[in-house]
């Protein structure tokens, strides 16, 4: 679908959330590293409550989900700490953290505040295990050019990192402690982007300044993004957790279809005179000899209501692989309930005749739609009231809220958009003044511009302009100089292209090249530059070694099946020559040729051509002046 | 600059070197120099006011403090088959508001606020909340200690069927011990607080609560203190208020049972109050089996001097001088001093100023017969302070005080069981 962005008014706003590389984390002195959750130690479980006041202005259906009280349960570890288990209070804002967020702030172009405070923001998912995300306001009025226009940085915050959820199990979560408190940089954009291809720019800009300090965590996980996107006559709505750059263009387009379409579904509904029944019924008879699973496992407890005009409108696919319908489930889900309906059944087990029996039940014509969830009473009535807002909700407007990034590239429903009203003072931390002379500092030691370092890599490296320019605005630039500085017989020109071109075609094989670390790069450029295996063979290496990070290069070398050895490729090659002697004097000097196509069969990609080419021009002239 | 007031709405126009930034909100009670202001986002910052034009651009007239209710209110509806619980505040806070516009958090002591933030009490019992002192616990002193006994006997004699005190951390365990001393109760009095704030998602302040208000409940008719059990939301102990110490500066489980085992556990269910159950370890006093009864009369002036290695002798002096009329000694291992603090052991005890000795092992029996030092002390009339903890043993001189003077009177009531503070029985008992 062709979007004309002008007309539909798009306005979109990133925020990212990068994790800094500090010895310890924000608020103690623990290690910022991950642990493996089988290193846990210890593990207690908590309860959070907040009051009404406390989290702010919430929808009807957030505080249902609130009523029902989760238990949150928490793995500790020898490198996590009291002020973790919320036993302890925070220690003082690390300093190392604000000297970093500082730098990105300058990079930004952003104004520091000359105190910063810290604040607590509610957050009663467990993620945090007192109730609140700690976050400090550093900077304000930044700016980054696009080629498409200005575009603001409005705010650069401080704050924790999360606790890691790593399960749910019915009314308990489970929660790791090694991510909570790691320092992150949380940088929110005005909405200024007015296209997808825009907002994947700015995120890649902002992701390249970021490293370009050196001082944040790579791999994957240690940077996320949060888009906004609002559209003429739609709504404000904030998809979170989108862990691949490569995805933001993608998402926000497809938020923007799937708030035309609803625009569409609602003029429909209204058009067709829709109305929501709030009678719930009891379905449950009409299944007692179903063999439906779903149904089964549910002790056959049916419940249902009866969407007047809704026929169809379920099963509108509004984004990929997402129908109208799939909105209204993730509204079942949480409560922990699947929902079925008579756009898409039937199916799940359920048979015709139990479908026309449900909408017998309510009297439903073809124009309308019937709604079950399988789930005893209490459950069963609390999720369909739920979704019966959201279905109202549809008829009058879109509404504004949070979603989840999905993989595809669509979203789910996640909650509504938080209130204004959820921070207050955090006194356990006291105001940090930010040092003018530890600004003018860190000012003067910023990381050079773009433009600098292109014209460096040209005299230092021998780049011609197109590369310089590649790799000087690439994330792996630092990469490639602690390379070239380390092997100085690579040519520049294929470490460039290995870092740029190669990587991007691995990626669009879909080869997930974010868990490469430089070490990998580092090892492989190694054992390159000592003749350890031909360049044609690089993106053999890396495939290898994104499936098994763990290995070493020489023995993903040998794994992989290249020669290393020289004399074993003589020797192969000797030996083919000399199988085809005849050949060769039949054909004199243009024998190499076709024969360098029966070489190459057997040493594609494990030796680079060009030496193959040499020795095997050798041996045939060797054979030709034996005679 | 124009004069800025806390509460004003202004516009902070500072230059730097690109330009002029414009920041807009509320202005904040602050300590430092520079000018707080609460962002519209919900951030706070701080502005240096070099350079910067202030400007105010609203001004909103401060309300007078809201309404501070002292208490005595009752449920709006009683419920017959509830029992009466009062909740006696002396600081600690159970409950607790935060203002976001200006960030204050302001505890909360008036019954309506206390069942709306743990709305779970008022399902338990009929709540009714008296305020007693709104004072951190570190500023607890032996005449309040009287004052709080006497309203826990009239709340009894008035009718209430279990009392809560809600008590800052601190210096609960002298709270709980001095009314141990003090009351001779026939209802549960039960010490509650929390280590972690009321303002905070995960505070222990409502668990600990709910929990204490199903102890005010039960047949067990004795002081006690009930705070968490463990690091998690899982249970809490039902400590006797004599044998019980703060032991953590910040956890949850930072009260734990000395010399001794809880007298229960409570286990907590968030979703069902119904399913809170108690379980009992030991055995303990039963609701009705004693007569009510108040000693409220304290001798305050004793004092609990920690003994440390090469401690001047002199110390001792000095607070007699000071007119100290029974002083308790924290000595090491089994209850030594110095031989150089013997001669005046001797004389204090002379002159009728009872001397307890205590271990700052904390753990473990005083026990003054093994060793010569100890010998000597027990010539020199020491009184053994048994198994009893350095500030209970305290708190009790001062209750033995309050009633008389007679040495000899003094030494068996020290020596006698009066509310669970000796034990007599220790697994790891005296060596010989
Ligand atoms: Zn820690």
């Amino acid at each position: 679908m062709e979007i004309d962005y002008h007309k539909i008014g798009l306005k979109a706003g990133l925020e990212i959330h990068q994790q800094l590389d500090t010895g310890t984390k924000l608020f103690c002195k623990c290690p910022t590293t991950l642990i493996d959750k089988k290193e846990s130690r210890f593990s207690f479980n908590r309860y959070l409550r907040a009051s009404k006041s406390e989290m702010g202005e919430v929808d009807e259906a957030a505080r249902e989900e609130e009523k029902y009280s989760r238990t949150f349960i928490y793995k500790g570890y020898d490198s996590t700490c009291l002020v973790e288990n919320d036993e302890e209070p925070p220690r003082e804002l690390n300093r190392e953290a604000i000297d970093i967020s500082l730098e990105v702030a300058l990079l930004l172009n952003m104004n520091p505040g000359d105190e910063i405070h810290t604040m607590r923001k509610i957050v009663i998912d467990g993620s945090n295990t007192c109730g609140f995300q700690r976050t400090a306001l550093l900077a304000t009025d930044g700016r980054i050019e696009t080629e498409e226009g200005l575009v603001r940085v409005d705010s650069l915050c401080l704050e924790e990192d999360a606790a890691q959820k790593i399960e749910t199990e019915g009314n308990a979560v489970g929660y790791s402690l090694d991510r909570l408190g790691i320092p992150l940089v949380e940088i929110g954009t005005a909405p200024d982007i007015r296209t997808a291809e825009q907002a994947r720019k700015v995120a890649e800009q902002l992701g390249m300044i970021l490293r370009s300090t050196g001082k944040v965590k790579r791999g994957l996980g240690t940077i996320r993004q949060d888009i906004n996107v609002s559209i003429e006559g739609g709504a404000r709505v904030e998809i979170k957790g989108v862990q691949n750059l490569r995805l933001i263009g993608e998402i926000v387009k497809n938020e923007i279809v799937r708030q035309l379409k609803l625009i569409e579904l609602k003029d429909a509904l209204n058009k067709r005179a829709a109305r929501v029944e709030h009678r719930i019924e009891d379905l449950s008879k009409i299944f007692d000899a179903t063999s439906s699973r779903v149904i089964k496992k549910a002790g056959g407890n049916v419940f249902g209501v009866c969407l007047r005009g809704f026929s169809g409108i379920l099963g509108t696919e509004i984004q990929p692989g997402r129908r109208f319908g799939s909105e209204l489930a993730d509204f079942a889900t949480k409560y922990g309930v699947g929902l079925m309906h008579t756009d898409e059944l039937p199916a799940y087990g359920i048979t015709e005749e139990e479908v026309e029996r449900m909408k017998r039940t309510f009297d439903a014509t073809e124009d309308d739609a019937v709604v079950v969830v399988a789930a005893e009473r209490e459950r069963a009535e609390e999720a369909l009231k739920a979704v019966l807002r959201r279905v109202e909700g549809a008829m009058r407007a879109i509404p504004e809220e949070t979603r989840r990034a999905l993989p595809n590239g669509s979203s789910a429903y996640m909650r509504p958009l938080p209130g204004a009203a959820r921070m207050y003072p955090e006194t356990d931390v006291p105001p940090v003044e930010i040092d003018e002379e530890r600004l003018k500092e860190i000012n003067s030691k910023l990381p050079e511009t773009f433009e600098h370092r292109k014209t460096r890599y040209k005299e230092k490296f021998g780049l011609n302009d197109e590369l310089a320019d590649k790799i000087s605005r690439n994330v792996n630039f630092s990469l490639f100089e602690r390379v070239m500085d380390s092997y100085e017989n690579l040519p520049a020109t294929l470490v460039v292209r290995t870092l740029t071109d190669t990587l991007a075609e691995l990626m669009q094989e879909g080869i997930e090249v974010e868990k490469l670390e430089d070490r990998h790069f580092v090892d492989t450029f190694e054992q390159l530059a000592s003749n350890a295996f031909a360049k044609e063979a690089i993106p053999a290496i890396l495939k290898f070694l994104v499936n098994q990070p763990e290995t070493s290069v020489d023995k993903a070398i040998e794994e992989i099946g290249l020669i290393a050895d020289m004399e074993a490729v003589e020797k192969l090659i000797a030996d083919i020559v000399n199988s085809k002697t005849d050949f060769i004097h039949a054909k004199g000097a243009r024998a190499v040729g076709p024969l360098m196509g029966v070489v190459m069969k057997e040493l594609r990609g494990k030796v680079d051509g060009k030496v193959i080419s040499k020795i095997l021009e050798e041996k045939v002239k060797e054979v030709l002046e034996d005679g | 600059m124009m004069e800025i007031r806390e509460g004003d709405r202004i516009r902070i126009k500072k230059e730097t070197d690109s330009g002029v930034v414009v920041y807009e909100g509320i202005v904040m009670p602050t300590a430092s120099r520079n000018i707080v202001i609460k962002l519209d986002s919900g951030y706070n910052i701080g502005i240096r006011p070099g350079n910067a034009e202030v400007e105010v651009i609203d001004r909103e007239e401060v309300l007078t403090d809201e309404k501070k209710e002292r208490g005595g209110v009752l449920n709006k509806t009683r419920k017959e088959d509830l029992p009466i619980l009062a909740i006696l505040s002396t600081g600690g806070t159970i409950a607790s508001k935060v203002d976001y516009r200006t960030g204050a958090v302001s505890p909360q002591f008036s019954t309506e606020d206390i069942l709306e933030a743990i709305p779970e009490l008022g399902e338990i019992g009929n709540i009714r909340g008296k305020v007693i002192y709104s004072i951190l616990s570190e500023n607890m002193r032996a005449e309040y200690w009287s004052k709080l006994a006497a309203e826990v006997y009239n709340e009894i004699k008035n009718g209430a069927e279990g009392i809560i005190v809600t008590h800052g951390t601190d210096t609960m365990g002298y709270t709980a011990a001095a009314l141990s001393f003090m009351v001779q109760t026939p209802v549960p009095v039960v010490l509650v607080g929390s280590q972690r704030s009321a303002d905070r998602p995960s505070s222990d302040a409502a668990m600990n609560a709910i929990c204490a208000a199903k102890v005010a409940c039960s047949d067990l008719a004795e002081v006690v203190v009930v705070m968490h059990g463990s690091t998690s939301d899982e249970f809490c102990f039902i400590h006797r208020g004599t044998k019980v110490r703060k032991m953590h500066t910040s956890a949850r489980d930072a009260f734990q049972p000395i010399n001794d085992i809880p007298i229960g556990k409570v286990y907590y269910d968030t979703n069902d109050i119904e399913k809170i159950r108690l379980e009992f370890f030991s055995a303990y006093m039963k609701r009705g089996e004693k007569e009510l009864e108040l000693r409220a009369k304290l001798e305050e002036k004793c004092c609990l001097i920690k003994f440390y290695p090469g401690a001047d002798p002199a110390i001792l002096e000095l607070f007699i001088a000071q007119g100290y009329k029974g002083i308790v000694l924290e000595g090491t291992g089994l209850g030594h001093v110095s031989a150089e603090w013997i001669p005046g052991v001797a004389s204090a005890i002379k002159r009728g100023i009872p001397v307890v000795m205590t271990s700052q092992c904390i753990y473990g029996t005083i026990c003054d017969r093994v060793y010569d030092t100890g010998r000597d002390l027990l010539h020199a009339g020491i009184i053994e302070g048994e198994d009893m903890l350095p500030e209970t043993a305290l708190v009790k001189l001062m209750c033995v005080l309050g009633q008389t003077t007679d040495m000899e009177e003094v030494r068996r009531l020290m020596h006698e069981n009066i509310a669970g503070e000796i034990k007599g029985r220790s697994m790891k008992g005296c060596i010989f």
